[in-house]
């Protein structure tokens, strides 16, 4: 008896949907084989992980707050991913856009003027825009390697953050705490609802969605991105500059990416830390393969995964569980997310070995 | 239909290779049904039938690569299991592939080291290629550097390759489809000198004039079974074209009308090569009027894809060397070119005129949206796009599974089909296509050549680039030859001979050819 993995003759639609709740399921189980190893009781433990944080009001704002940054920057990533580029420096646009929008609010929070936070949240954009082209620039005009360079400049913005909070924009009254002063009300997010967690950013998030679903789906321009990024000679005979497009994908996600860094300080933060980011850029990753690269799944994938963050919370609290297994939790979906893709393509057959079968000659 | 397992196996000598009733599946797909076949000493065994027939898939079994679900293979007489192509090779069956696999930086002898089953010195492996090529014909010098060698002299090392094993059964896939009629005559020598030291050759093709040449006995398959097993010399190229196709081959009608003023000029365009081992296009000059099929004959890799680079667009050029209606467009985008009434139809169907993953009517949109109905204002119009790979469909006969099916699911010649069709359906002033039936069935390539002329008798200028000689000399009303990115002059179709042109294709100078040919 052998495996062998055959060609389908059309890619399998089910298996598009069906890929990534196999893989929800198959990290289910290997969560609780590693409880297992710890010595916490499985049933427990994954209730604990991914039921408890659903069940009050509280934990459920808490669940839109941790999706609503990755979701916005997981939308930004898979136009990248669509246009067939690797922009995984998403924790670095992150940092950009937090630093740029929140410079700005160091500056003018104390005005009280309205105008501060849309500023903020401008800025935070073209922040994050920046640091994207900087790694598209390489890309087309260099031919330098998209997923080293952007990679690489995660550090760079992440220890220019460190600087910026323990030198020049530190609080002077914040007893040598590497952080900068709270912002003032001009420069935070509104609350949705008095006395709630929610606030404008998730609204934010909500409406890219839409937008991202129109362009991704009706527009000329996310056509002709799927197109670079499915066959490059095609794209260039239908006339797309692919060059273009790459730039464009880029400076898209760099944006989002930057928009999520701001709102996160300016929202639930509220003023710069040296770490700002339990790693959304990188997490944002996964939500955009585990959404299928469609704003609807990633808006489902970025719920999920901000359930492993706040399960992974309560767990380390609750069962003394290492916050290290939620990372790894989180890249074994990914894994699995990979190689279920694999049967969107291909199908399994079993092979029997069955020679010199007598038949009949008609 | 001729009972199949009564095939003779030939005169020639007794059976070396007997397949009996050789079934293989794909799903639901049997590409191979109950299939026999026989081939004796020192035959020359023809395997005909239109793409898609099921002959890939029995040579695959037969050299080992797939496993048959069904039937027996006799070698020599006894039943074998062939597990792989070592052990075909190790049987004694060697094959010659279509698309040869050669590293283009390394030397002759050192590619046919890199093919052998056990290390030798390579001033060893010079020596025997030395005597294989002296013993059979096959001029190759083993120092040489493959890039500067032509597809024959190529094609020649795999045979080398291949005789090295001491093979007693030659499989040779469609071995001529790449050749110049010169360097096929050298093969068909050779070919039969191997045949007469008693080795048998199954030779696939879909060219039928040169079965009736070279082979005694051909066996037909026709959608994975043996329709028919027959001396080609008794046959005539019509009568086996019947029973490849199952029914009559029609003939391209073709009126040729007078041309009217020119549509595109090409003007001493030279373009260094773009990429390693590309072909550099030097003073190429070209009128191609209103109402006339151009054809431009040459072996692949002669600057063939440059030159449809440039002339779409995808490759800017000095903006004086292109013209099109009289605008110099040499520095224009494809897009603006098309908006001038211009459409292209590039070699390669899945990746450069197709996006294989995208649907039929996605691929609408991939070369009409900066011209007609697809799109809006930047948003894309879904449903018009379906209406329109609908109407492709119907006009040009494209067989498909489903409404909207990704474009990979289609076979070759429909997919063909469908890239011809949507630029000639939105009547184009000028047509450029590139090799429009290469690895097409018959009936689709007979379809889409008709559809070319229909458009030229309508009065749209037309260029054709084309490796088959039959396909130019059918559609053609001038001729020009492409080597070594260089264009012959065009000639009026009526005043070129086949030798002739073939002289051209083989580089020899346009001129000297040409009376050479006369004298001839």
């Amino acid at each position: 008896m052998l495996l062998e993995l055959e060609r389908r003759p059309q890619h399998s639609s089910a298996m598009v949907l069906l890929s990534p709740l196999i893989a929800v399921g198959l990290t289910l189980l290997t969560a609780a084989a590693l409880l297992a190893i710890i010595g916490v009781d499985p049933a427990r433990g994954l209730a604990v992980y991914f039921v408890e944080p659903l069940s009050t009001s509280w934990s459920l704002q808490e669940l839109a707050l941790k999706a609503s940054p990755l979701v916005l920057i997981a939308i930004g990533l898979s136009v990248c991913f669509i246009a067939n580029t690797w922009n995984i420096g998403a924790e670095g646009q992150f940092i950009a856009g937090a630093i740029l929008g929140g410079g700005f609010a160091l500056s003018y929070h104390t005005t009280g003027a309205w105008w501060v936070l849309p500023i903020m949240l401008l800025l935070g954009a073209l922040g994050g825009m920046v640091y994207a082209l900087i790694p598209a620039i390489l890309r087309v005009y260099f031919g330098a390697n998209e997923i080293l360079t952007s990679l690489m400049l995660v550090y760079v913005a992440q220890f220019g953050l460190d600087y910026l909070v323990r030198g020049p924009w530190r609080d002077p009254h914040g007893y040598n705490f590497p952080q900068t002063v709270n912002f003032e009300a001009a420069a935070t997010m509104p609350l949705l609802f008095p006395g709630g967690r929610l606030h404008l950013g998730v609204v934010i998030t909500l409406a890219v969605v839409v937008v991202a679903l129109v362009f991704l789906g009706k527009t000329l321009l996310g056509f002709e991105i799927r197109v670079v990024g499915m066959a490059p000679r095609a794209g260039r005979f239908a006339g797309f500059n692919d060059r273009r497009d790459i730039l464009l994908a880029f400076a898209v996600s760099g944006a989002l990416a930057g928009l999520a860094g701001i709102i996160e300080v300016a929202g639930p933060i509220g003023q710069l830390l040296p770490s700002i980011s339990p790693g959304y850029g990188f997490a944002a990753i996964i939500v955009a393969f585990l959404g299928r690269l469609n704003p609807l799944g990633i808006l489902l994938a970025g719920l999920i995964l901000a359930l492993s963050y706040l399960g992974g919370e309560a767990a380390q609290i609750s069962l003394r569980v290492p916050l290290d297994l939620t990372n790894v939790l989180q890249g074994v979906l990914l894994f699995y997310v990979l190689a279920c893709d694999t049967f969107i393509v291909y199908r399994i057959r079993l092979l029997r070995w069955r020679r010199r079968v007598a038949s009949g000659v008609p | 239909m001729a009972d199949a397992s009564a095939a003779p196996a030939g005169d020639s000598g007794r059976p070396v290779l007997q397949a009996r009733g050789i079934v293989k599946r794909f799903g639901d797909l049997v590409a191979n049904n109950g299939i026999d076949l026989a081939i004796g000493e020192g035959e020359i065994h023809a395997l005909l039938g239109e793409n898609g027939a099921g002959k890939s898939t029995l040579v695959k079994v037969l050299y080992g690569a797939l496993q048959p679900d069904a039937g027996e293979i006799l070698w020599q007489g006894e039943s074998v299991a062939i597990t792989s192509p070592t052990a075909a090779r190790a049987l004694g069956i060697g094959m010659v592939f279509q698309h040869f696999s050669l590293f283009e930086a390394l030397t002759v002898a050192e590619n046919v080291a890199l093919g052998l089953p056990t290390r030798k010195p390579l001033r060893e492996i010079a020596a025997e290629i030395g005597a294989i090529s002296a013993a059979f014909g096959l001029p190759l010098d083993p120092t040489r550097l493959v890039h500067d060698l032509s597809v024959g002299e190529r094609q020649r090392i795999e045979i080398v390759r291949c005789l090295l094993q001491d093979p007693k059964l030659i499989i040779m896939d469609e071995p001529t489809s790449v050749l110049t009629p010169q360097e096929a005559d050298m093969l068909f020598g050779t070919l039969e000198r191997l045949a007469g030291e008693g080795r048998a050759i199954l030779y696939i093709t879909h060219r039928l004039e040169e079965v009736r040449r070279l082979c005694r006995h051909a066996t037909v398959l026709r959608q994975g079974r043996v329709v028919a097993a027959v001396a080609p010399r008794d046959e005539t190229a019509a009568s086996l074209a019947r029973l490849m196709v199952g029914s009559d081959v029609r003939a391209v009608h073709h009126v040729r009308g007078t041309a009217g003023k020119a549509i595109l000029e090409i003007r001493d365009l030279s373009l260094s090569a773009d990429r390693l081992m590309g072909v550099p296009l030097r003073d190429i000059s070209l009128a191609v009027c209103a109402g006339e099929v151009v054809a431009i004959a040459g072996v692949a890799g002669n600057g063939q894809s440059e030159l449809f680079a440039a002339l779409s667009g995808e490759r800017a050029s000095p903006a004086d060397a292109i013209r099109i209606d009289g605008l110099p467009v040499g520095g224009w985008g494809i897009t603006a070119r098309r908006r001038l009434g211009a459409a292209f139809v590039p070699e390669e169907r899945l990746g450069h005129s197709a996006v294989p993953r995208l649907s039929l009517s996605d691929n609408v949109i991939l070369t009409r949206h900066g011209i007609g109905g697809v799109s809006r204002l930047g948003f894309v119009l879904h449903q018009r796009a379906r209406r329109q790979a609908a109407e492709i469909c119907t006009a040009f006969d494209v067989r498909k599974s489903g409404q909207d099916p990704e474009a990979a699911s289609l076979s070759g010649g429909n997919l063909q089909k469908f890239a011809v069709g949507r630029e000639i359906l939105i009547k184009p002033r000028l047509l450029v296509v590139n090799q429009p039936t290469w690895g097409v069935d018959v009936g689709a390539a007979v379809m889409i050549r008709q559809a070319m002329v229909d458009l030229a008798m309508l009065g749209a200028a037309v260029l054709v680039i084309s490796q088959d000689l039959d396909e130019i000399l059918e559609i053609a009303d001038r001729i020009c030859v492409i080597s070594h990115g260089r264009l012959s002059e065009a000639y009026p179709a009526q005043t070129l001979s086949l030798e002739r042109i073939g002289l051209l294709m083989g580089g020899a100078h346009p001129e000297r050819a040409v009376e050479e040919a006369d004298a001839a």
